[in-house]
Parts: structure tokens; C-alpha cells; sequence
């Protein structure tokens, strides 16, 4: 596994989950059998997954663009909302769901290249701060845009092989939570075969390492840099139509999104791929046992309270790397 | 031009100005109102822009402090019976000592990590407030009882246009004070090179945490003001989205630059009320607005206009 | 070079001044404001009402308008902003100079803008839920939606009647689940129900498993209550489905008023219930029932003319656009009391919401009796038959 991917030292994150599931708290104590405790714990588990793989899946847009061109984009949440409701309104409009599904990834990919070239790449050396304001304006912008065209109601998706839960252990989970595990477990490999096995994958591999670099092997590096932008996009929007029959869409999902994507690549380390999608299950994972074994009033808190602890120890996140500082 | 002209003693003396005549253009009270939300709003940017732009460190939980300074002016009265000047000092320190607390671990992070960590943080402080609501009155916020001092009851758009006004200019006193003393010059010093600051003996962690003292302070003043002259808080006040907004004035207005943070609070405060005559298409305006003037005005609005006119005079 | 900022400033300031003046209005018109939160968060309720307002304003005034003058609404968007929703208030009441306002979609909103009409003297009617707006009684605030703490004693009164006690509450954190759930345990004592266990969601979450989990697993829950509003409910019921608990009685509180629920939680909305307003059921109801013309109408125009399905929250806006215009046509001018005295005087208007009786010391005019309890069946509101 090269560097870019993770060479995976540290194994924090089994560790977490078998800390916290099995700590059989008070709310539960008391009457649960064993057998009730394990399907409560698998019933935790996979929403956690669940959700966690959502996350995951924008924290590794927020990465693979970062990697490729320093930008923070808070706009990144937009391109779930954009997969989400571009399908609903594709198929109510009598497009079969597959067919809908595709014009919405499409449709993700040229609004990530229009971002890239119409409002990133003509602030091109400006500071890093200016051009994370540039993408909050791009998320309102969007959010404004998406208003107008769809609506403001909320809508969902059908569940791709139905709605019947299956039982798990004594968990009952939708199958659709099975595609969206199966989905993110896809995408993280297809990413990886990209990035290692194609030559555009290793180009994208040197422009992350450095850009200056890469250019002058001949690299491309503004079409590396639009690329990692539509691909973002792309997961993005992917993230959307698998989600969107558990969740719901509607135009404004994508704000808290962004806020629990950033903040599960950060906890995975910025700019590493694997981080991010360990960091976005694990936030996932904190909420759903946080919710089930101590307290659901206090759960987004959990989640932060654990960054919070994990960067006051390892100031680069989990598995991120260590930054040498030029003088 | 003269040197003078650069002068922060000219720079405040404009400000005052321009507080004391802006009244004369107003038809009605809407307009003191908006401007008292400006003159609170670049209050609380102009210590944000301390942290970030001088110190050159990032916020994105500043909210957080926003709020705890409004709740204390609403729990302080009702809950407590305390006054509420004593209440907006109680807000302060409070807000002071969390920044203490919580500053020095993670201010050791750098970049994006410490804007996490200040974005965890300031969900924190909103979510304990949104959940506690015995004291805070939950999600739907609470009144808060009017400004007394001495008998006279603080009350009415115009009378804190005036206060916050005042407020506003001590403020920028004290920013503009800040960069000619030895901490403005530390925080200067840091912000271009941690290593280099550290080689010539500058405690750098003590002049990051000052540094985001300070802005915290500002914002919990703002923040009590912002409640004392609504008479109602909540918790949206304390939210994310209004952390990013202070990011947004201060960057908008130009890191680094007092007035600049005036100007970007001026110009997140009032856009949306312009922007109303066009209904649905607000938002998109908003956002576009925001867009083009970061690409075109990338150092934002006070230093790109005032660039070209150092270069000219010193021609 | 500070000089220069500084003067720019001020023209700034000046040009954004002069950008305000707006041109004289005829005197023919009559304004009424309304700050409504057609976006953010709250927008399930505030576009519906905003559709509400303009579309029957423009009845009346194609119908002549009210008292011989048009009415010009003038709407602002407050984003479910308190704070914003404060500066429209002044705004109207200063700038726009209106009469009479009809608005402020959620609790939150109205009562960060209720000082300000209270000091202007100029009638607010409220379209939001908690009974704190009208509870102390305040002189120019009134309200027409139902109050959170009818809709516990609504759904007490039915567990009571079903013989159960022992409830499990799940409420979302936003300001309507807070508030009601509030109400709730106040009031649950009353009709001797006991609240064994309660959970809490974010109003935006996903996935309310956890929660239910712990519900489900909570010793001698006999029924389920989830005050909450927008999507938060409706992941709620999928799960609830999901969790295979719907051997227990699930109840909706009046914040997932409209169809779109229906269609979000799909087939595990069967057997739901939840109180409502008439509105929902106008053709189910009896011929002799006095709301059914004036529900029925009201659907028919919202559905033909916003293509969405109809909600009560945009048929609380239309309550107080009438009660408003009532009011009007017998204060028979534009004067702001003499309004706000006819608004109290209100007797036996029948709206979407009830049959609205106001008085000094009541600025709602509802009782109980205006909410019906509603079941879903069939993908449908049906009517619970009274005793079941």
C-alpha cells in the first residue's frame, strides 16, 4: 500500500468499538438478557456503519480534493444533496430509477467542474482562507440554485431491493443499509485501483505529494485538479442515491453533512484517504452507540468531545501525516 | 499624502464620524436597527480579526463565545437576580476563562486541525445550551430583562445605535492600540513564522492563547449586547452558521485590517435586507455575491482598495 | 491611507441608505406584513403559508379588496432566524408602516418579534404553535394554530380511552419538539399517564434506531409519542416499522400535518395517529358538519394552485389572513386598534383550524373540540371513530 493510502500503524478504531460495545450501561442494565444486549449492540452497530459510511464518503471527497489542489470544500456536502434530489426529480418525472440515478451523477460532476473552473481556479493563489470562503458562497449558491429548481419539501427514494428488514443477530436492518456498506466498500476500492493501477491515478498520487513537482515532469496539474473535483463530485453524489432511501433529501441536507464530512477527515488525518474513511465510520459509530448506551440528548457531542481528545494527542489526526515545517 | 493620514488616531476619528453623522440619512427607526446590528456585529469581527488576522490563527467556533456573553445577560437577571452590567462582566470572565481553558491544548494544532477543533468547540457551547433549557430556555431561546443603569432604562433602536456605536469605536481604539505594542508585534510575528518568532524568544503558545482571550471577550460583549437589545436570545446565536458568518466578515472585509472588519460586517448585515426585493433568488444572490468578491477582491475589500492608492501616493 | 477606507465607508453607508428610499404608495392600498420562514429549517412550514397569503390576498383584492382598499402583503423571509425575524418586524412596522401583521411561522421567531408590535401597537397574528404566545395573554398578540398543550391533552384523552398508561417519548430537540414535550409532561399527570422513558433526536439526524432501541427496550411501554416536526418524524415511523414495534400505538403530534408525511413514511404510517384539524379529512367529514365547506374549499384552491398536497400549516395562515380581514370590514377602517379590538371580538368565524371564538382574556379562540383525532389508513387520513 503506498503512503497516500494509509500505511495503517496505529488499529485505534477496533479498539474503540470494542471498548464501547461492551459497556452495557444503565439505561439498558437492569432487565436485558444477553441475547437482547447482542441485538441492541448489532442494532447500534450497523445504524452506525450506516450513517458513519455517509460520512465517510464526504470525508474522502473533502480529501481527494485537498490532496490535490489545498482547497477546503464546504460546497462538498451540496454534491450528496445534488445525487439525492436530482434522482428524485429525474424518476417522478418518469425516468426509471437507474437511468435518474446516472443523469444525477452526472449532473454532480458538472456542477464540481463548473466549481472548479469558474470560482476555484480564478483565485488561484490567493490564500487558503479566501478560497474556503469562495466554497461557503459556492454551497449558498447551490443551496439558492437547488431551492428554485426542486422545492423545499422533503422527499425520499425507494429502497433499492425493498423496505422488509432483515434480522441480524436480532438486529432488524434495512437492506438498504447493506447497499450503502456494499456501495462505500465499492467506491473505496475502485478509488484505490484508480489511484494505484492508472496512470491518471499516479498522476493525481504526484500532485498530492507536490504539485510544483509534478509540474515540472509534465504533469497536467490543472486537469489533475479538475478531475479530483469531479470525482468528488462524483462520490458525492453517489453518497446521495444510496443514502437518500433511509434519510431523506431535501435542499438543505448537505450543511450538516459538510460540517460531520470535514470534521471526519480532519479526525482521520487531512489528505489521507483512508483516514477519512475511517474517520467518517468511526464518528458514525460514536453517535449510534453514544445515542444507545449513554445518552441520545448529548450524542453529536460524543462525537466532538473524541476529535477533540484525538487532536489534543496526535495533532494530526489519526493515521495523518507528520507535517514538516519549513523554515 | 502625508503620513499622518495613515494614522490610527485619523482612522478612529473618521469612525466616530461617520457613527455621528450616519443618523442624519436614517427616515426611520429600521435603520438605526440595522446599524446597530452592524456596529455589534463588527464589534465582535474586529476581536475575531485579532485572533485571525494579526495572530494568524483560525475560528470557526467563535460563535460559541457570541453565545455564552448573551446567555449570561439572560440567565444572570432572571435565574440569578444579579444586575445586568455585572451580568455582561460575568460573561466576559466566563468567556475569557473557557478560552483559557480549552486555548492552550488546542492551539498547539495547526491549520484545518485547529479549525476543527474551534468548530467542535463552538458546537459544544451551542449544544449544552440548546439542551440545557431549565437555565437557557432551550431551542426556543428566552427574553432577556432590559439594560437599567442607574434608573434609566436602556430601550429602543436609537438609544443602541449610540451604545453600540460607542462600543464600537473603544473597540477599534483598543485593535488599533494592539498592533503598535510588544503583543501586536508578537502576534505579528507569529503569524509570519511560528519557528522564527520562537528563535528570537517570543512565547508563542502565550501570545496564541492571549490572542484568542481577546477575541473571545469581544465576542462575549457583543453578544450581550445583541441580547440586551433584542430582549430575546436563542441558541442559533451560538450555532455554526453564525461562526462561519464572523469568519466570513472578517475575511470579506480583509484579514488583518480593523476597518476592514467593519466593512464586512457591514456588508454581511445589510445584504440580506437588500437582497429581499428579489424574494426566492436571495440566497443564490448571496452566494454568487460572495464568490465574485473573493475572486476579484482577494484580500478582501479594505486592502484591495487601499493598495492601489499607498502604491500611487508613493509614486 | 486609512483615510480613504473611512470615507469609502461612509459613502458606502450613504449609498446603502439611499438604496432604502422607496417610492410612495398610493393611498389606496391597505399593508399587511407578514414574516414567514418560506426557508431553512422551518420551511415545511413557512412556504405553504406563504402560498396561503398570496394566493388569497390576491382573491380578495380581485374580489375588491377589503373596505374599498386593495390589500398589498408584503412578505419577508426570516430563514427561521429569530434574529432576522426581529430587524423584518421593525422593518415592517417602521419602514413599511403596515396595520396589521400575520405571521412568524415558528414559536421562536414570534416571540423575539413580539416586543416589537407590542411597543408599536399593531396587531400580530401569530401561526405558531407553543401556548407561551398567547399564555400570558398579551394585548396585540393573538394566534391561530393549535397549541402544543391541546395536542397532549388530545392524545392523552384517546390512550386514556384505550386504557393505556404507560407511554415512551421520543421528541426532536428542535423549538416545536422541545415545547410540546414540555407540555406534555405537564400535563400527562392529569390523565394519569406516565412517562416510563424518553429519548431525543436532532431535528436534522438520519437514523433514530438507537433511540427506538432503547425504547423498545424500556419495561411496560404500552404506546409511543413522538412531538416533533418535518422529516424527523417520518424516519422516526420508518424506524418504528423498521424496529418491528408497531405492535404499540404510535402517535404524531400536529407538526407532520400533511401528506407529504404520509408519502415520506409510506406503508409504516399505518395505524398512526395523530390529532389534526379538519382540514385533513374535509371530504370524510359528515355533510352536517359546519367546517366542511370551508375546509374543502380551501383544499380544492391550495391543491389546484400550489400542486402540492395541502397542509395545516398554510390552512393556519388562511385563518388569519380571514379572522385579519374579518376585522377589518368591521372596524371598517385602517386604524391598528380599533383592529386589534375586532380581532378580539372574533365570534364563530369557522376556518381550517376550528371554530374561532376569541376573547379579552383568550387570543386563541380554540378548544379541544378542534382537533379531531386522525388515524392512517390505507395511506390515508381516516377519522377515529369517537370511543376507539
Amino acid at each position: 500500500m503506498p503512503a497516500e493510502f494509509g500505511g495503517v500503524g496505529r488499529c485505534i478504531e477496533p479498539a474503540r468499538i470494542g471498548l464501547f460495545g461492551s459497556v452495557a450501561w444503565p439505561p439498558l442494565a437492569a432487565k436485558r438478557s444477553v441475547e437482547q444486549r447482542m441485538s441492541d449492540f448489532f442494532q447500534f452497530l450497523v445504524s452506525g456503519l450506516t450513517v458513519g459510511s455517509v460520512y465517510a464518503l464526504v470525508a474522502l471527497g473533502f480529501t481527494l480534493i485537498y490532496n490535490a489542489s489545498d482547497v477546503v470544500n464546504f460546497a462538498q456536502g451540496e454534491f450528496v444533496m445534488l445525487g439525492g434530489m436530482v434522482t428524485v426529480f429525474a424518476s417522478a418525472a418518469g425516468v426509471p430509477l437507474p437511468l435518474a440515478a446516472l443523469i444525477a451523477i452526472c449532473i454532480a460532476v458538472v456542477v464540481g467542474l463548473l466549481l472548479y473552473w469558474l470560482a476555484i481556479e480564478p483565485a488561484r493563489g490567493a490564500s487558503a482562507v479566501t478560497v474556503i470562503i469562495i466554497t461557503i458562497g459556492a454551497s449558498i449558491l447551490l443551496r439558492g440554485i437547488a431551492q428554485i429548481v426542486f422545492d423545499k419539501q422533503f422527499h425520499k427514494l425507494p429502497a433499492f431491493t425493498g423496505d422488509a428488514p432483515v434480522d441480524l443477530f436480532g438486529a432488524a436492518i434495512q437492506p438498504q443499509s447493506f447497499w450503502v456498506l456494499g456501495g462505500t466498500a465499492v467506491i473505496v476500492t475502485l478509488l484505490y485501483a484508480f489511484l494505484e493501477l492508472t496512470l491518471l491515478g499516479k498522476a493525481v498520487l504526484a500532485t498530492a505529494a507536490n504539485r510544483l513537482a509534478a509540474h515540472l515532469v509534465g504533469i497536467n496539474t490543472r486537469t489533475v485538479m479538475a478531475l479530483a473535483f469531479g470525482g468528488s463530485a462524483a462520490i458525492g453524489a453517489v453518497a446521495g442515491v444510496l443514502i437518500t432511501p433511509i434519510t431523506l433529501t431535501s435542499y438543505d441536507v448537505g450543511t450538516l453533512l459538510a460540517l460531520k464530512g470535514f470534521a471526519a477527515a480532519m479526525l482521520g488525518g487531512m489528505g489521507n484517504p483512508l483516514g477519512a474513511v475511517a474517520g467518517g465510520i468511526l464518528i458514525g459509530l460514536l453517535e449510534s452507540f453514544g445515542a444507545g448506551y449513554i445518552s441520545s440528548t448529548y450524542k453529536d457531542a460524543f462525537a466532538f468531545i473524541v476529535i477533540l481528545v484525538v487532536l489534543v494527542a496526535l495533532p494530526q489526526g489519526l493515521f495523518g501525516r507528520r507535517a514538516v515545517e519549513r523554515v | 499624502m502625508p503620513p499622518w493620514f495613515g494614522h490610527r488616531y485619523v482612522t478612529l476619528a473618521l469612525l466616530a464620524v461617520t457613527i455621528g453623522l450616519l443618523p442624519l440619512f436614517f427616515p426611520s427607526t429600521y435603520y438605526f436597527r440595522v446599524a446597530s446590528l452592524v456596529w455589534v456585529s463588527a464589534f465582535a469581527a474586529i476581536g475575531l480579526n485579532i485572533l485571525m488576522g494579526q495572530a494568524g490563527q483560525v475560528s470557526l467556533g467563535h460563535a460559541g463565545f457570541f453565545g455564552v456573553g448573551a446567555y449570561a445577560v439572560a440567565i444572570g437577571p432572571t435565574h440569578l437576580g444579579i444586575p445586568v452590567w455585572a451580568a455582561v462582566l460575568a460573561g466576559a470572565v466566563i468567556s475569557a476563562g473557557l478560552a483559557h481553558l480549552v486555548g492552550r491544548p488546542i492551539l498547539r494544532l495547526k491549520g484545518h486541525y485547529l479549525a476543527i477543533a474551534t468548530l467542535g468547540l463552538g458546537v459544544l457551547v451551542a449544544l449544552v445550551i440548546t439542551t440545557e433549557s431549565r437555565w437557557t430556555g432551550g431551542p426556543d431561546g428566552m427574553s432577556v430583562a432590559r439594560l437599567t443603569l442607574f434608573g434609566w432604562r436602556a430601550s429602543g433602536s436609537s438609544t443602541w445605535y449610540w451604545i453600540s456605536g460607542g462600543l464600537l469605536v473603544l473597540g477599534a481604539w483598543i485593535a488599533l492600540n494592539l498592533s503598535e505594542t510588544p503583543t501586536g508585534r508578537a502576534f505579528r510575528a507569529l503569524h509570519d513564522s511560528e519557528v522564527a518568532a520562537r528563535v528570537v524568544g517570543i512565547d508563542v503558545s502565550r501570545f496564541k492563547l492571549q490572542a484568542f482571550v481577546i477575541a473571545s471577550v469581544y465576542a462575549s460583549i457583543a453578544g450581550s449586547m445583541l441580547a440586551l437589545m433584542n430582549g430575546f436570545i436563542n441558541p442559533d446565536q451560538a450555532g455554526f452558521l453564525h461562526s462561519v458568518e464572523l469568519v466570513t466578515m472578517v475575511v470579506l472585509g480583509g484579514l488583518g485590517s480593523v476597518v476592514g472588519s467593519i466593512v464586512g460586517a457591514a456588508v454581511l448585515v445589510t445584504l440580506p435586507q437588500l437582497l429581499t426585493v428579489f424574494q426566492e433568488y436571495e440566497h443564490l444572490l448571496l452566494g454568487l455575491i460572495i464568490i465574485l468578491s473573493m475572486i476579484f477582491m482577494r484580500d478582501g475589500i479594505v486592502p484591495t482598495i487601499s493598495k492601489p492608492l499607498a502604491r500611487r501616493s508613493r509614486a | 491611507m486609512k483615510l480613504l477606507p473611512a470615507i469609502k465607508v461612509h459613502v458606502a453607508a450613504g449609498a446603502v441608505g439611499l438604496l432604502f428610499c422607496q417610492p410612495v404608495v398610493a393611498q389606496q392600498t391597505v399593508k399587511v406584513g407578514s414574516v414567514l420562514s418560506v426557508t431553512g429549517p422551518a420551511s415545511f412550514l413557512g412556504e405553504p403559508e406563504d402560498k396561503t397569503l398570496r394566493m388569497y390576498v390576491d382573491k380578495i383584492n380581485a374580489a375588491g379588496g377589503v373596505a374599498g382598499k386593495k390589500i398589498e402583503l408584503i412578505v419577508y423571509d426570516d430563514g427561521g432566524d429569530a434574529n432576522k425575524a426581529r430587524t423584518f418586524a421593525t422593518r415592517l412596522i417602521e419602514d413599511d408602516k403596515v396595520v396589521a401583521m400575520v405571521g412568524g411561522s415558528t414559536t421562536g421567531t414570534t416571540m423575539a418579534m413580539i416586543p416589537v408590535f407590542e411597543e408599536a401597537q399593531v396587531p400580530f397574528i401569530s401561526l405558531g404553535g407553543a401556548i407561551e404566545i398567547v399564555d400570558p395573554v398579551r394585548k396585540y398578540v393573538f394566534k391561530t394554530p393549535h397549541t402544543d398543550k391541546m395536542a397532549c391533552e388530545k392524545i392523552f384523552e384517546n390512550l386514556k380511552q384505550r386504557k393505556l398508561t404507560k407511554i415512551g417519548m421520543i421528541s426532536g430537540t428542535d423549538g416545536f419538539g422541545a415545547s410540546m414535550r414540555a407540555q406534555c409532561t405537564k400535563a400527562a399527570p392529569a390523565y394519569g399517564i406516565e412517562i416510563v422513558a424518553e429519548e431525543t433526536y436532532g431535528p436534522r439526524d438520519s437514523d433514530m434506531t438507537a433511540q427506538l432501541t432503547k425504547l423498545k427496550g424500556a419495561a411496560g411501554i404500552q404506546a409511543v409519542v413522538n412531538p416533533g416536526f418535518g422529516q424527523g418524524p417520518a424516519i422516526v415511523t420508518r424506524n418504528y416499522a423498521q424496529l418491528g414495534m408497531t405492535a404499540m400505538p404510535l402517535y404524531q403530534s400536529h407538526g407532520v400535518a400533511s401528506k407529504s408525511f404520509i408519502e415520506l413514511a409510506g406503508a409504516s404510517a399505518e395505524g398512526v395517529r395523530l390529532p389534526a384539524a379538519a382540514l385533513l379529512v374535509g371530504d370524510k367529514l359528515p355533510d352536517g358538519d359546519p367546517q366542511k365547506k370551508v375546509v374543502v374549499e380551501y383544499k380544492t384552491t391550495y391543491e389546484s394552485t400550489a400542486k402540492q398536497p395541502v397542509s395545516t400549516f398554510g390552512g393556519h395562515a388562511y385563518d388569519g389572513l380571514y379572522v385579519l380581514v374579518d376585522a377589518m370590514k368591521r372596524a371598517n377602517g385602517t386604524d391598528s386598534k380599533k383592529i386589534r379590538d375586532e380581532i378580539e371580538k372574533t365570534k364563530g368565524f369557522i376556518g381550517t383550524g376550528g371554530i374561532v371564538t376569541m376573547s379579552t382574556t383568550d387570543h386563541l379562540g380554540l378548544d379541544l373540540s378542534a382537533f379531531r383525532m386522525l388515524e392512517i389508513k390505507g395511506g390515508d387520513w381516516a377519522l377515529v371513530q369517537p370511543g376507539s
